[in-house]
């Protein structure tokens, strides 16, 4: 238990120091990297507490909690020593970015949200490594991806930042988005998302038919986040993040996170033919391309990132040898890379800092000006060179002992030609940057003269790096052994293998090769000159623009898919939904059967035959003039009313009267509406589509009224009808079974209906509060009252009577909600009932005098509404029952007698609010705004007519 | 004639017509052929409970026979939001043509008659 707590306390520290200071964001400088440094101490010391279990230990630490066990994701972590020594680098090298960071950032510079970018990146890698689940893993790695975008644009006015972040997300976002299917695909090959399940199938993974796709699909997430070729070019661009970011990000952990991932699966996916040859091959290229490229690089960031792509490519081919020794080097040279690394680009951030300019045509000769500075970074290019007896020295010897191990592509003298040549090309680069930089004579007067050391809180952080560096070569049993034997037991899935760390091996292959790159490199400064004049005559292909280019062609043609496949056209649109609903209605009907079934039907009476036929005519009416708008809605109306009557006939009394209320306010927004829309336009489609559309309508009414028909003729098949029924009013108190089923058995679905109505209104109010600005707001200024008015903007009569109807018309709304229950009437209807009431003020009287006389405002009604309907609803959970149960009792007063008293009147009245407050929402900002638009075109000095 | 073809064929007209002024271009017809729609919709699962004359569904002990309530109460709530919908694209609309001074569907410029207030060349 207590390591599951730490295992969870040391990923969520990062997270929450990131919180922590975007929440602190107004806090200072100090603030932020004193929480960011604390945060990364802190989870040092628990690192530092797992370090015996996890290094030492017979089992793994590692605890796990169900999450979506559904998926086979469970947030499982797990520290052994690969991950251990990860976590090391993670937090070890963050404490000192932390460190460095404080002093690089100037003061004003937004440090809250470079700090909490930061962190969150830290805990985001740290999740990587000790993941236990792969599924966890990829959730952890599109975070880093996301931090990096973050960091690498945290400034953002400058558009190369951008665009460097850009090209990051795209680059390692989409090779996580291959990884995403090649970590499915395993864990569908091993039968488990479980890393250590999995670890112990490699076997059946290898031999799976899903190998070569899982394979393929990892190495690209791993070589686009490592910055492998051909997808190196995004890590020179993310140069443009602030040094401190490149130290962390791009030289110590995030770039290192595909070579982690490869080393954490060796165990799983190497060892075959095609693993060696890929893995090795990608890697060799990358390592000699970074190295060449770097040599003839002037900013000092571009050179340390090219270098630190060839070194990522050693590391990735040593790891594709798949031979326990190469292993062993690629852990070694992870720590000494580190170390060395992160030093120089601090070091490097320290000369821009201090001169003003990274552009090392423009600097020399600084060891006398900045002698600290120019002591760290020396020993540090020096160590990265491979020079005795610094630690990259170890670890490139053991590198070029194992290379004639491997005979790749069937020559055995390939890969230490070649990464002789890359040593050399390594060496060269480093001695030219130390060179060129510190020693011979300044080449420009201006940025030697400004420069000078910095303070200890700047260089005290590469110091420390550099001194590990030194002190890697100088005792690498004592400090780098018992780590790296047990690591690479941990990486090759077998025992920690003996580790025999030295700088003297005696004279063999590997120091002859050794001195061979030595001197090769040596050459290489001397003719430096020469060689780059020769590089810059050569014509190279620039990775950006053909980055750019492939972007353009992908938005290009992602467009031209897009209106191909999704017509911005409603006419269109439905024209094809129509078209496929009718085709597969078709579909169905050619299986066969009768149309007509045998049930037997009622014999129409003619006052029903009379009212079908008005029903018939208006719709053709309303078809047919659909042009002249205002005749339009009466047609509109009596189709409205020949279903109320259709609904009074047909047993549902309540139905017909929210139908005839609904058909009054629906006429009054449409005819509110037809104030500012055309009246009557003139027609504009053309004859054949007229013709088209017709022919589609036509089958599309005959289809739909042959299956009513089919449904009618037929009798239904087991209802629940009877439930309702008879539980109506021992279960829910009325008699009303409608109203029942309303506000009871299916009282959860109207909750959920007065919302939505709720949520139209607003959406109604969003949409017409903004109208008056813009150009919505120019043409409502411009407006001019186009009908002919009434002579009287308030006629008498209609004031008057309407002033006497208004209680007449709430007292009804309020009988029709309290006989709901028992019969026919409830919430719905006796809401619209009293909208309607309303909204007669409205028209007698005027907007203005309405709006002040009423007692509430829509938006409330609407909230209060939904707020009882759910109380209603959780008061029955307060009382045990489920959500939205009713309850009702009688009791009985003097004169008043007997009565009901029951919750779901009061679930009602929510309904009743939501309803009322919707209607009149939606119809009185309507009137409202071209009440306003009369108002405006008034002020500005039209007459009304 | 029975009802049963009455209310089949009128809910088939009703689709045709909503179907060919919902294919119109200018917004106003839209919005008529989804209204016509909409009483096809509620008609139609009202239908789905058979049409039954004089049985009511008020809980009575002297009756035994009602018809089925269960679409009754869906086409209830199905009336109140077939208004909040139309109310919505009404309004929708209608902010269209006041930010664009068109009344298509698609924001083509299209011929407005003369006497409307709103004539597009009104915007600045």
């Amino acid at each position: 238990m207590a390591i599951a707590m730490t295992l969870l306390m040391l990923v969520s520290l990062p997270f929450a120091a990131a919180l922590a200071i975007a929440l602190l964001h107004w806090a200072s400088r100090a603030v932020h990297s004193g929480i960011a440094g604390a945060a990364s101490a802190g989870g040092l010391a628990l690192l530092a507490s797992l370090a015996a279990p996890a290094l030492g230990g017979a089992t793994v630490p590692s605890a796990s909690w169900s999450w979506v066990p559904s998926l086979g994701l469970d947030l499982t972590l797990m520290v052994d020593p690969l991950g251990w020594m990860f976590a090391l680098l993670i937090l070890g090298i963050g404490l000192l970015v932390v460190i460095f960071a404080h002093s690089y950032l100037a003061r004003e510079e937004d440090t809250g949200r470079f700090f909490a970018s930061l962190m969150l990146f830290q805990g985001a890698m740290l999740g990587i490594v000790i993941a236990g689940n792969v599924l966890l893993l990829l959730v952890f790695w599109e975070l880093t991806s996301l931090a990096s975008f973050l960091l690498i644009g945290f400034w953002q006015h400058k558009a190369e930042a951008r665009q460097g972040a850009r090209m990051a997300l795209a680059v390692t976002g989409g090779g996580g988005l291959a990884l995403i299917g090649g970590m499915v695909l395993l864990g569908l090959a091993a039968g488990s998302f479980d890393l250590a399940t999995i670890l112990t199938r490699g076997d059946i993974v290898r031999a799976s038919p899903l190998y070569p796709a899982i394979l393929g699909l990892i190495l690209i997430g791993c070589f686009t986040k490592s910055a492998q070729f051909p997808f190196h070019f995004w890590l020179p661009h993310a140069m443009a993040a602030p040094t401190p970011v490149s130290a962390y990000l791009h030289s110590a952990t995030m770039v290192k996170a595909g070579v982690f991932l490869l080393a954490r699966l060796w165990p799983v996916l190497a060892g075959t033919e095609a693993y060696t040859l890929i893995v090795t091959s990608v890697g060799l290229v990358t390592m000699l391309l970074g190295a060449g490229v770097a040599l003839f690089r002037h900013d000092l960031k571009s050179i340390l990132a090219y270098s630190t792509i060839s070194q990522l490519g050693m590391l990735v081919m040593l790891l594709g040898f798949s031979l326990e020794a190469a292993a062993l080097a690629a852990v070694l040279h992870i720590l000494n890379h580190a170390a060395f690394k992160a030093a120089l680009f601090m070091s490097a951030g320290i000369v821009e800092h201090e001169t003003g300019t990274r552009d090392i045509r423009r600097l020399g000769g600084l060891a006398k000006a900045m002698p600290i500075t120019a002591l760290i970074a020396t020993l540090a290019a020096a160590s990265m060179a491979g020079l005795p007896p610094l630690g990259g020295f170890i670890s490139k010897e053991a590198m070029l002992y194992e290379t004639p191990k491997l005979a790749l592509f069937g020559l055995p003298w390939l890969l230490p030609v070649l990464a002789t040549l890359g040593a050399g090309l390594s060496v060269g680069y480093s001695l030219r940057l130390a060179g060129h930089l510190f020693f011979g004579s300044p080449r420009e007067a201006e940025p030697f003269a400004r420069a000078h050391d910095p303070g200890a809180g700047m260089w005290a952080s590469p110091a420390l790096l550099t001194t590990l560096a030194v002190l890697l070569g100088l005792v690498p049993m004592l400090l780098a052994a018992p780590l790296v034997g047990a690591v690479t037991g941990a990486v090759t899935g077998g025992p920690a293998p003996e580790v025999d760390l030295a700088l003297w091996h005696g004279v063999n292959l590997a120091l002859i090769l050794s001195l061979i790159a030595v001197a090769g490199g040596v050459v290489l400064l001397w003719q430096h000159k020469r060689l780059l004049a020769a590089w810059e005559r050569t014509p190279l292909p620039d990775a950006k623009l053909l980055f750019d280019l492939a972007m353009r062609f992908a938005d290009k043609w992602t467009r031209k898919a897009i209106v191909a496949t999704h017509t911005p056209s409603l006419q269109t649109m439905l024209l094809m939904s129509f078209g496929v609903t009718i085709a597969l209605v078709i579909d169905g009907a050619m299986s066969g059967g009768v149309l007509t079934g045998t049930r037997a039907g009622l014999p129409a009476s003619a006052p029903g035959i009379v009212a079908w036929a008005l029903l018939i005519a208006a719709t053709a009416a309303v078809v047919n003039d659909a042009q002249n708008r205002l005749r339009v809605l009466i047609y509109i109306s009596v189709i409205g009313l020949v279903v109320s009557l259709a609904f009074v006939q047909f047993s549902a009394p309540d139905l017909a009267l929210t139908q005839i209320s609904v058909e009054v306010v629906t006429i009054l927004l449409l005819l509110l509406a037809l104030n500012l829309l055309p009246k009557k336009p003139p027609a504009i489609s053309s004859a054949p589509r007229k013709w088209r559309d017709a022919a589609l309508a036509v089958s599309g009414g005959l289809l739909i009224g042959g299956i009513a028909w089919a449904m009618l003729t037929r009798d239904p098949g087991p209802t629940i009808a009877a439930y309702h029924l008879a539980n109506a009013k021992s279960g829910g108190g009325g008699t009303n079974v409608v109203n029942v089923i309303l506000v009871d058995f299916r009282a959860y679905d109207t909750l959920g209906e007065i919302i939505v109505l709720g949520i139209a209104g607003l959406g109604i109010f969003a949409l017409l509060d903004t109208a008056a600005t813009g150009a919505a707001g120019a043409r409502l200024r411009a407006w001019r009252a186009d009908m002919p008015h009434s002579p009287e903007r308030h006629p008498m009569m209609l004031v008057a009577a309407s002033r006497i109807i208004l209680p007449l018309t709430l007292t009804v709304g309020i009988y029709l909600f309290l006989r709901g229950h028992n019969q026919p009437g409830g919430g719905f209807i006796a809401a619209l009932v009293v909208a309607v009431a309303f909204l007669v003020q409205y028209l007698a009287a005027g907007f203005d005098w309405s709006d002040a006389r009423k007692p509430f405002g829509e938006h409330k009604l609407i909230g209060w509404g939904v707020l009882v309907a759910m109380a209603t609803g959780i008061g029955a959970m307060l009382l045990g029952a489920n959500f939205l149960t009713s309850w009702f009792d009688y009791f009985s007063l003097p004169l008043v007698g007997k009565f009901e008293l029951a919750s779901a009147m009061l679930f009602d009245a929510g309904v009743f609010l939501t309803v009322l407050g919707a209607v009149m929402l939606a119809l009185a900002q309507l009137s409202h705004v071209s009440q306003r638009a009369a108002r405006a075109a008034g002020a500005s000095g039209g007459e009304q007519p | 004639m029975t009802y049963e073809f009455l209310v089949a064929s009128a809910i088939g007209v009703l689709v045709a017509g909503g179907i060919y002024l919902a294919l119109r271009a200018r917004t106003f017809q839209v919005v008529l052929g989804l209204t016509l729609i909409s009483y096809a919709v509620n008609l139609f699962l009202f239908a789905s409970g058979r049409l039954v004359i004089g049985r009511p569904p008020i809980w009575d002990k002297a009756v035994s026979q009602y018809t089925d309530p269960l679409p009754q109460a869906l086409v209830l709530t199905a009336i109140v939001i077939t208004f909040g919908m139309t109310a919505f694209v009404v309004i929708l609309s209608l902010r269209s043509f006041l930010e664009t001074g068109s009344d298509h569907v698609d924001g083509d410029k299209v011929p407005c008659d003369a006497q409307d207030g709103l004539a597009e060349d009104a915007a600045p």
